[in-house]
């Protein structure tokens, strides 16, 4: 799950993480407002959307008084901001991050992330701040420094010194740096974060050591445990389908193609939408009914794939294991019923009681394409839409 | 022969008087696995009842703690339906009464529960697979997990893989091919988890039963490179790929916790192209996993051998 910069400050501020002190504007007159509150000499006046590269785009400005930040809050509030990470339809900007300016002497890279190689968690830091990481990465790989944190006892204080010292933060400023490191070591582990990025991490004129943006991802499986977190979810923020998806417990994730899919099982769903690209088709999403689809959650899962106005056809592939073939025709067929299905549907049962469930799909009387295996289904429809 | 678990394997299930639990114990049971008992806190002391379709019933004893169960029952193997929040405190359970497997069905573990967990494991005796994994069947003799035990035969090739559904339908081309399995070790979606495929190629190229092993990967880290690079390096038997997830936009996590692209690193293509420079050959489509194997057991002259 993300959040916003503002909201990643907050939870990092309770830390103790040195962060620029900010407030999150709705409107221009809470704007001003904030930055009247703040009297800083500099306001800086950020767009918050869940995605990176703001500044690039031009969603980032720097006020120098409080008629400045009106004129840059109402330029920027409702305006689309189409960034690196947005993707060329934008997201609209519906709130704002007033926050104090700060005199930057030096921008570095700070990261916490879970290393699948190690199974730890590694922090990983890089004097070439303020950059896309994964160019710096890239070109220059030396100069990403990691420390490998034993999970027992967490972030050790020489570690964090040996990583200051190696990105050339200066000596004088090490314990700065060094508090700042464990503070956002102790968020990652106690917020279960899945990222936590800092880029720039600023050292500034007067010899703080501060978090200019701050990107705080959450690892969904242990939200459970984090009410707090969960609150700050912006629905806004998120592809309505995705939500409607997971009230049902579906895995949905919309995709740019004309085909939708329902598939049983990740990984089988990805290969579905694998194998309609390689017969020259487009996937319209990945969808997993998953493991206990029932006939409700089949409706509910055509309802989602037909909400695309982009499907033209649809591809059913189930793989039944612990789920039966027929629980999964009667779903299909009453879903096409209920919803008056007018595009072509393939379907492609296998596993258990595949004959029962083949019979109410005949039996039906709907317009249902049977395929006898993943590829002769994949063919049918890539051909059937165009 | 078989890797990890055979007929005389003793498990026990814990979870099993939840609703997955039970249900899966009760398959395993239709299937012949040596099921001895289950642990659910709270409820030691009392027995659960399987009616089987073959008209037996079965008893088995509760237990409260994993100790008690294995020194009642002697089990050597265990296996978790246990619900996400408590299922990372049922591994260590497990590791901590010396099991020689433990295998986690569970999905939607926290992944800073499993460093953890793989933390306490380190120098402990016990092989863990899964999080996140549908379990591990040798054909015609024992089944721990969710796969559908019919579509398999006994054979002598071995399936890994990170994806539950693709094992269930690479088993299924081998098996309409007359083609049997040796054993099939899903080791499931997690980006944390207790065995990757090199662990489990070691154990198929030790087997003599198996002679040649189908391992399907997906988008998401870079275990598949690793194992790639290994396999050149120490397998004796051909091994046979697949990579899903060419269509996964970066960035999204695609189902599975693990599978996820991010920072560019871990695409399909990436991964399809280290395992073809190391001799693997990978099949262009999930409907031709089996056929790629056919092909490749058919130079090397055991696709007799492997229909035997």
């Amino acid at each position: 799950m993300n959040i916003h910069e503002y909201q990643g400050k907050e939870v990092l501020r309770q830390y103790g993480v040195n962060v620029p002190r900010g407030k999150v504007a709705f409107t221009v007159d809470e704007a001003v407002s904030a930055a009247k509150e703040l009297g800083s000499p500099v306001t800086v006046v950020k767009a918050q959307i869940h995605a990176g590269g703001r500044g690039k785009a031009g969603g980032v400005k720097i006020a120098k008084n409080l008629d400045d930040v009106a004129n840059y809050a109402k330029e920027l509030l409702g305006k689309v901001l189409v960034t690196h990470q947005t993707g060329p339809e934008g997201k609209e900007i519906k709130r704002l991050l007033i926050e104090e300016g700060c005199d930057i002497k030096k921008e570095y890279y700070l990261g916490v992330v879970v290393d699948r190689g190690t199974g730890r968690v590694v922090m990983m830091g890089s004097e070439e701040g303020g950059m896309d990481i994964e160019e710096v990465a890239a070109n220059s790989p030396e100069k990403i420094i990691k420390v490998v944190i034993d999970p027992a006892v967490g972030l050790q204080t020489f570690q964090a010194r040996q990583l200051a010292l190696d990105i050339n933060i200066p000596v004088e400023l090490a314990n700065k740096a060094i508090k700042f490191m464990l503070a956002l070591y102790k968020a990652f582990e106690e917020k279960d974060c899945s990222i936590a990025e800092i880029n720039p991490l600023v050292v500034t004129g007067s010899g703080d050591v501060m978090a200019l943006d701050a990107k705080l991802n959450f690892d969904s499986n242990a939200l459970f445990r984090h009410k707090d977190i969960v609150e700050l979810r912006d629905l806004d923020e998120e592809d309505e389908k995705e939500i409607q998806a997971s009230k049902f417990d579906l895995s949905y994730i919309a995709l740019d193609g004309n085909i939708g899919c329902m598939v049983n099982g990740a990984g089988l769903a990805m290969a579905t939408m694998d194998i309609i690209k390689y017969f020259g088709g487009s996937p319209a999403n990945f969808l997993d009914v998953g493991g206990g689809a029932t006939k409700e959650k089949v409706t509910e899962a055509f309802k989602i794939i037909l909400s695309d106005a982009n499907v033209k056809g649809i591809f059913v592939n189930i793989f039944g294991g612990i789920m039966k073939c027929d629980v999964i025709a009667e779903g299909v067929v009453a879903a096409a019923r209920e919803l008056g299905l007018d595009k072509p549907l393939v379907v492609r049962l296998e596993g258990t009681n595949v004959n029962l469930g083949k019979e109410i799909l005949n039996g039906s009387g709907l317009n249902i394409v049977a395929a006898d295996s993943m590829s002769d289904g994949a063919q049918k429809i890539v051909s059937l839409v165009k | 022969m078989s890797i990890l678990i055979d007929k005389n394997t003793k498990v026990i299930t814990q979870g099993i008087t939840g609703a997955t639990g039970s249900f899966h114990a009760k398959g395993a049971l239709e299937y012949g696995t040596q099921m001895v008992g289950g642990v659910t806190p709270g409820k030691g002391g009392q027995t659960i009842d399987f009616d089987l379709e073959n008209g037996t019933k079965v008893t088995l004893p509760i237990f409260n703690t994993v100790k008690e169960a294995v020194a009642a029952t002697g089990a050597t193997a265990s296996v978790i339906y246990v619900a996400p929040p408590f299922a990372a405190d049922s591994i260590m359970e497990a590791v901590d009464a010396e099991l020689d497997l433990v295998i986690c069905i569970t999905e939607g573990i926290p992944v800073l529960d499993m460093v953890k967990v793989t933390r306490f494991m380190e120098g402990k005796k016990t092989r863990l697979i899964g999080p996140n994994c549908p379990g591990v069947i040798t054909p015609e003799e024992i089944k721990i997990g969710i796969m559908p035990g019919y579509i398999h035969k006994k054979g002598h090739v071995g399936v890994v893989s990170r994806s539950g559904t693709l094992t269930y339908e690479a088993v299924h081309q081998l098996t309409t091919r007359g083609i049997g399995q040796s054993s099939a070790v899903g080791i499931g979606g997690d980006p944390v988890k207790g065995s990757e495929f090199i662990d489990i190629l070691k154990l198929f190229n030790e087997d003599p039963d198996t002679y040649a092993v189908i391992m399907i990967g997906e988008i998401g880290g870079t275990a598949e490179e690793e194992a790639a690079e290994w396999i050149k390096a120490n397998m004796t038997k051909p091994v046979v790929g697949f990579i899903g997830g060419a269509t996964a936009p970066p960035g999204k996590r695609m189902g599975h916790a693990g599978a996820i692209i991010s920072g560019g690193k871990g695409t399909a293509a990436e991964k399809i192209a280290v395992l073809e420079a190391n001799g693997i050959r990978v099949a262009p489509t999930p409907s031709d996993m089996g056929a790629t194997l056919v092909a490749v057991l058919e130079e090397k002259g055991l696709l007799e051998k492997c229909k035997g």
